[in-house]
């Protein structure tokens, strides 16, 4: 169903909507700046312990489940397609499609949540587990317990921001269920697109940093 | 200067403060105004919280040993006089109050890009603040506001409530400086070029861009320290592989330009101040205006001025040094130029004025013994002393707090429509400036002398300074209640101010007082830029 170009409402205090969509997207790239600097403290805590216990990270690693790791690297990069799509089914006002796309998008995101899951729950299982609760009996040593506490808190943090991706993208398809979007007016999309993109960017990085190194 | 002049006739709506009425229309506005209002009533009461802990903290330190209160009792005390005035005062005080009100006026928009994000802050203010405070309260924290690892991880006080607080806290200042930046670059009125902005506004974007990149590291790195607190992962504790030092690296990257974020827009505000009361174009426009992004780029790459003795190598300690110095010659351009900008002035001796001059001296002084105090060797005789102390407070409460002041007065016509005392104005700025000084400069001595911070007992040969400190602190008190008085006083029965009682050719005074609810009656036009007085001053116009 092709909508007639819908449009969003001019707020008073901006002077054309043009001026409307520029500033929402400069906030929005402001916003993603914030959120890197967010995980910058994360990797910079990775880094260093890295760098005081290499052979303990190097053992840990190993512990890590590379093949439910790629497989939610290949499920994520999946989604930042089908989200793209759904932008540029947004620009062309096809609304059911956007909607279609996202719920996908979404979909992949609750994989990757479950096949997160399977992994957490394993290394409880096995006792692997931050700071002072690390019992496992197969691998020891200082800095091994570290290894868990920034394995937890990145993919800890990271999976929160993959919840919080999967509300906005299905809050853009409510509204693209309404039938608001088309070439006039498609910024949420792109919004709650570039936030999604960023959630899986962060991912891209941990996958090598606590899976492959 | 605008085409379309303040003249009464042409607004049709009400002003700001008459357009609703009710507790709710204050709750709920996105008026950006009126959100300027709000954050000067929260900003000063918790100023006046802050500042009743200081006052206990030096009545503690009038005698030696125990005066009126234990030793832990004196550290949750210094602990909540820091937090509160940097996290409730110093940092979102200046933007949120008169970076609210003015900055669109100065730009000639309706309002900030997000208005309703611009609410959200002040919720997230409260919320932040009430965490915090009741932390505090509740169990109290005795670690300072810097939270150094392994004693934050291992205290017996409460201590994640007022992270979590602070974390906050750092959300609304987040948002506040995003929303700035996205104003300015996106709603400047037709012919407002980036060299025609005011300097308040220029001082205002490179403090949001330091809000918008430091904070959300200063936000995490407190969230660690909370999840190592409750949890105890080890990530901070060396009892459990943790590195401390990394703790102090991470929140020293935020909090070192936070500090910038405290005086750069005490530094926006003295810009206009002083091209107002001397009636002078700003000397040297554009040196002042970058000289803002200056500070906030180096400011960047200081923070280990604060790892001096850390164990940090020599040689990082040297760069770091070297570094903080060049804030110094950034911010001595800006001196110089302000100066410049006095001479051959028809100078107006107003209360803003007085606090402009104590604001230099305070800037100047603090300022040089920051250069003394990021010379490693010297440091490291004053590291953790008064000197320290009495350095940073001359900076943060002398410059910011007089820029602080300054604005207030300067502005306070042009947001409540009305005049103050003039001649109690003037008192008080004279008390305030005096009793910062003698509170403040005998810390200086007191430090040089070896007296460590953060102790609440002291050998003997300190105490006549420690009196000398504490009877300042008193007269500081003082200036400010009749600052206070006055000024509830002018709310309620001051004469009508008029648009322009100064005769400023800033921007924002070509509006009415108080302001029309949408700032102008059609979008201005600037055919030149803020404060041009070659032609004189502008036309000064009282209310009759």
């Amino acid at each position: 169903m092709r909508t007639e170009a819908p449009s969003p409402r001019l707020a008073h205090h901006f002077p054309s909507l043009e001026t409307q969509e520029h500033a929402a997207r400069l906030g929005m790239w402001l916003f993603l700046a914030t959120e890197i600097l967010l995980f910058t403290v994360l990797f910079t805590a990775y880094a260093v312990y890295r760098y005081l216990f290499p052979a303990a990270f190097d053992e840990a690693s190993k512990l890590a489940h590379v093949a439910l790791g790629a497989t939610n690297t290949v499920v994520l990069i999946t989604s930042s397609l089908t989200v793209a799509l759904a932008v540029h089914a947004a620009r062309q006002g096809e609304n059911r499609k956007v909607a279609l796309l996202l719920a996908v998008t979404i979909a992949f995101g609750a994989v990757f949540m479950v096949l997160k899951g399977v992994e957490y729950h394993h290394h409880f299982a096995e006792g692997q587990l931050p700071g002072r609760y690390y019992h496992f009996a197969g691998l020891s040593g200082p800095g091994v317990p570290m290894y868990f506490t920034v394995y937890f808190l990145m993919t800890g943090l990271h999976g929160l921001h993959v919840l919080i991706g999967m509300g906005v993208l299905a809050w853009v398809a409510i509204k693209a269920g309404r039938g608001e979007f088309g070439p006039r007016y498609s910024t949420p999309v792109e919004l709650g697109g570039l936030y999604w993109h960023l959630v899986d960017l962060i991912w891209i990085f941990l996958f090598p940093l606590l899976y492959l190194l | 200067m605008s085409q379309s002049p303040a003249s009464d006739a042409v607004y049709h709506t009400p002003n700001y403060l008459n357009a609703e009425k009710g507790v709710r229309s204050w709750l709920t506005t996105r008026d950006h105004k009126r959100i300027g209002v709000v954050y000067l009533a929260l900003t000063v009461a918790s100023f006046a919280l802050g500042g009743f802990f200081a006052l206990l903290l030096r009545l503690e330190l009038l005698t030696p040993g125990p005066t009126v209160m234990d030793a832990m009792t004196y550290n949750r005390m210094f602990t909540l006089h820091g937090v509160i005035m940097i996290f409730l005062f110093m940092i979102p005080a200046i933007p949120g109050v008169f970076g609210n009100f003015f900055l669109p006026l100065m730009i000639g928009a309706e309002d900030v890009a997000f208005p309703r994000i611009n609410l959200l802050t002040v919720y997230l203010y409260l919320v932040g603040a009430a965490i915090a405070v009741w932390g505090m309260i509740q169990g109290g924290t005795d670690t300072g506001w810097t939270f150094y690892t392994p004693y934050s991880t291992t205290t017996v006080t409460t201590l994640s409530p007022v992270l979590l607080g602070a974390f906050i806290l750092g959300m609304g200042s987040i948002l506040t400086g995003l929303n700035f930046i996205v104003t300015i670059h996106t709603l400047r009125a037709p012919g407002l070029t980036w060299m025609r902005l005011p300097l308040f506004v220029w001082a205002m974007y490179a403090t949001s861009v330091i809000q918008v990149l430091a904070t959300p590291v200063l936000g995490m790195t407190l969230l660690l320290v909370a999840v190592e607190k409750t949890f105890g992962f080890g990530i901070f504790d060396p009892a459990r592989g943790g590195d401390p030092i990394l703790f102090q690296h991470l929140f020293w990257f935020y909090s070192h330009p936070a500090v910038y974020i405290m005086v750069l827009p005490a530094m926006a505000v003295i810009s206009e101040v002083v091209q107002t009361f001397a009636r002078k174009n700003m000397f040297g426009y554009k040196a002042v205006a970058f000289s803002s992004l200056g500070i906030a780029f180096v400011g960047f790459f200081v923070w280990g001025h604060h790892l001096f003795t850390s164990g940090q190598s020599t040689f990082a300690s040297g760069v770091f040094g070297v570094l903080s110095m060049f804030v110094g010659i950034f911010t001595a351009v800006k001196v110089f130029n302000w100066t410049a900008t006095l001479y051959k002035g028809a100078i107006q001796v107003a209360a803003p004025f007085v606090y402009f001059l104590g604001f230099l001296y305070f800037l100047i002084f603090g300022g040089l013994t920051g250069i003394a105090l990021s010379t490693v060797s010297l440091d490291v005789h004053w590291q953790d002393t008064y000197f320290v102390v009495a350095h940073f407070h001359f900076i943060m409460v002398g410059a910011t707090m007089m820029a602080f002041l300054a604005a207030l007065h300067y502005w306070w016509p042009k947001m409540f429509g009305r005049t103050y005392s003039e001649k109690w104005s003037l008192a008080a700025a004279v008390l305030v400036i005096l009793g910062f000084n003698a509170t403040f400069i005998p810390q200086f001595l007191l430090g040089n002398m070896g007296m460590p911070r953060r102790y609440y007992s002291y050998p003997e040969q300190f105490q006549s300074l420690n009196v000398a400190s504490t009877a300042g602190a008193s007269l500081l008190a003082f200036g400010f209640l009749i600052v206070l008085a006055y000024l509830l006083v002018s709310l309620f029965a001051g004469k009508a101010a008029g648009p322009n009682p100064w005769g400023s050719r800033g921007y924002e005074w070509d509006t009415p007082s108080p302001p029309d609810v949408l700032n102008f009656p059609e979008t201005p036009v600037y055919t030149r830029g803020p404060h041009e007085y070659q032609d004189g001053p502008a036309e000064v116009k009282h209310a009759n």
